[in-house]
């Protein structure tokens, strides 16, 4: 089975606190520390178990300038055998739509039997992986939370409200969007992606893509992010403040009040 | 501006409490007549439901479209959706499954999971949304001069009451046929507790940052008494280190305790939306944290270091 996975770089909220920068309009950019998306990571590690089971290649692939590298050879050093870098300037400030429209002509230049990306990622829309389906007129299921391979199609769970799985089957060639949870994505080291610093990894602009520059970045993008903001909430939450022992004598009362202790 | 269409979905009859809200988020942007699209199979009583909330219904009655499979759903409406269409769906695991796809179809621009509208000027539309799991807002503007697929987040919107008394219209679903083929649902399999009968449950998020110190909220649990369980959020799960059984949320169980201890849940909406009543206490260490935005009473502490606090506290009582 022949794997592409697209993967993305974004700030990691696990090592960051996402805060508005001092002009009020963009995040605080200085000093975040970036690493792959979690959904993607699950969605290479299941590329990783495919094809351990059924033989084939797992190939990763992500849009981004010089700073992508680093991702695409972390999800190498955990086993994707390739890596695809499509950087050019005029991909900076796509919208989903966009980045779905250069997958695609990367898709297009190798065979996939089967893409992955992951569920959704840093700004939550969700989309890539269902517009590149629909962009290919590949059948494509979200939220997939379990693979098992068939002959010339896939079983797959999608997780849906309340805990319950949905349960399709869906044929080959197809694009399935990973929720996290679905493996337990191995451990890469230093050493690991040490192991795979010398592996040459191509990088297509525009041109190399066949991609029309005007249908991609700010200039191609219909959904345009204007600016961050700190939203006025109502109330929110009444902050409790004093020492330790305050604090806890304050939520005890709380507690009991609303019938929580006995 | 083209049509504006709500897909409306439903169960049994019973419209999804997110077709009133998608009849509001319209409303904030257009004063032209939104037409409800309601597709399943044996869906009188659902498309009637719906006529009483928007001035027109097409009805697309086919037995394939019994289960809301998105493939076989977006060719249902793409043979009846006209060029330059806009359509309005909830953000739900069915609008997700569907909507970006949709979007390619139409020809339109796409903007997911809009937590609030302000507004259009001409074409352009102006929405709300969050980033970061809520961390930060953005204003976000979509050019729908060509169509476009727009995705409510169920709960955000007031939904909009009175009778709209519309019409409903059968349309034909048209060639349906797919490379996707629903096969069944399974539910989950019963834990060991059932944490949607506790009065209390201290739930763990992120914060707990080691599997070694979930012993920590049990040990709370059984400080505050037989009404508390332990209960999380999806990274626990996601970890392995507790049961999708004691997970809270949209994609786990939907809980309503007296009160809901919040202890380093960064409070995404998914989560939220399993929490049904009580007071919400939210323990972070984060002051940003947007759950505190939503929580009734917070407390700014590492729940590492406030949890064994409180569990001493409470056996002196």
């Amino acid at each position: 089975m022949e794997i592409l996975v697209c993967v993305k770089r974004v700030p990691d909220t696990a090592e960051n606190e996402i805060e508005l920068n001092s002009a009020g309009n963009d995040i605080e950019r200085d000093d975040l520390v970036y690493s792959v998306n979690e959904w993607d990571n699950y969605a290479v590690e299941e590329a990783i178990q495919i094809v351990d089971k059924v033989g084939g290649t797992v190939t990763v692939v992500t849009v981004g300038d010089e700073d992508a590298d680093e991702v695409l050879r972390r999800e190498m050093a955990m086993g994707a055998q390739n890596g695809i870098l499509l950087n050019d300037e005029a991909f900076e400030d796509s919208d989903a739509m966009g980045i779905a429209t250069l997958l695609k002509a990367a898709a297009e230049k190798g065979k996939y039997d089967l893409i992955m990306t992951g569920a959704q990622a840093d700004a939550g829309y969700a989309a890539v992986g269902g517009m590149l389906a629909a962009m290919m007129d590949l059948p494509y299921a979200s939220l997939v939370n379990m693979v098992e391979v068939g002959d010339g199609k896939l079983t797959v769970g999608r997780e849906i409200e309340g805990g319950n799985q949905e349960i399709n089957e869906i044929e080959l060639p197809c694009v399935l969007s990973i929720q996290t949870g679905i493996n337990e994505p191995r451990y890469v080291g230093i050493k690991g992606i040490r192991q795979v610093s010398g592996i040459e990894i191509p990088e297509f602009d525009a041109a190399g893509l066949g991609v029309d520059p005007a249908t991609v970045g700010a200039a191609g993008a219909k959904t345009k992010r204007v600016d961050y903001f700190i939203p006025e909430t109502g109330e929110g939450a009444e902050m409790l403040t004093g020492s330790t022992e305050e604090i806890i004598a304050k939520l005890i009362d709380i507690m009991k009040a609303n019938g929580g202790l006995k | 501006m083209a049509t504006v269409y709500a897909f409306v979905a439903h169960s049994d009859g019973v419209l999804d409490d997110s077709a009133a809200e998608l009849a509001a988020a319209a409303k904030k942007f257009t004063d032209a007549p939104v037409t409800a699209i309601v597709t399943g199979s044996g869906v009188d009583a659902a498309a009637a439901k719906a006529a009483e909330l928007f001035p027109a219904v097409w009805k697309i009655d086919a037995a394939e479209l019994a289960y809301p499979n998105a493939e076989v759903v977006r060719k249902a409406l793409l043979n009846n959706l006209d060029a330059g269409a806009v359509v309005l769906m909830a953000h739900n695991t069915f609008g997700m499954d569907l909507a970006p796809g949709l979007a390619v179809k139409i020809g339109g621009a796409f903007v997911a999971d809009v937590v609030d509208i302000e507004g259009a000027d001409g074409d352009t539309l102006k929405v709300i949304r969050q980033e970061f799991g809520g961390v930060v807002s953005t204003h976000v503007t979509v050019d729908m001069s060509a169509g476009a697929v727009v995705t409510i987040r169920p709960g955000a919107v007031a939904p909009l009451e009175g009778a709209a008394g519309g019409a409903v219209e059968d349309k034909a679903a048209g060639d349906v046929s797919a490379k996707r083929k629903f096969i069944e649902v399974r539910e989950p399999e019963a834990g060991d507790v059932d944490i949607t009968k506790a009065e209390v449950l201290v739930s763990i998020g992120r914060g707990i940052e080691d599997q070694d110190n979930i012993e920590l909220a049990h040990e709370l649990a059984k400080a505050i008494g037989s009404q508390a369980e332990v209960a999380c959020s999806r990274p626990i799960v996601d970890a392995k280190w507790m049961d999708a059984s004691r997970q809270v949320g949209t994609s786990g169980k939907t809980v309503k305790p007296k009160v809901y201890l919040a202890m380093g849940i960064s409070g995404s909406f998914q989560h939220m939306g399993g929490i049904k009543g009580g007071v919400i206490i939210a323990v972070n260490k984060n002051p940003n944290a947007p759950i505190f935005q939503v929580a009734n009473v917070g407390i700014e502490a590492d729940i590492l270091e406030f949890i064994p606090e409180l569990t001493e506290a409470l056996g002196e009582l």
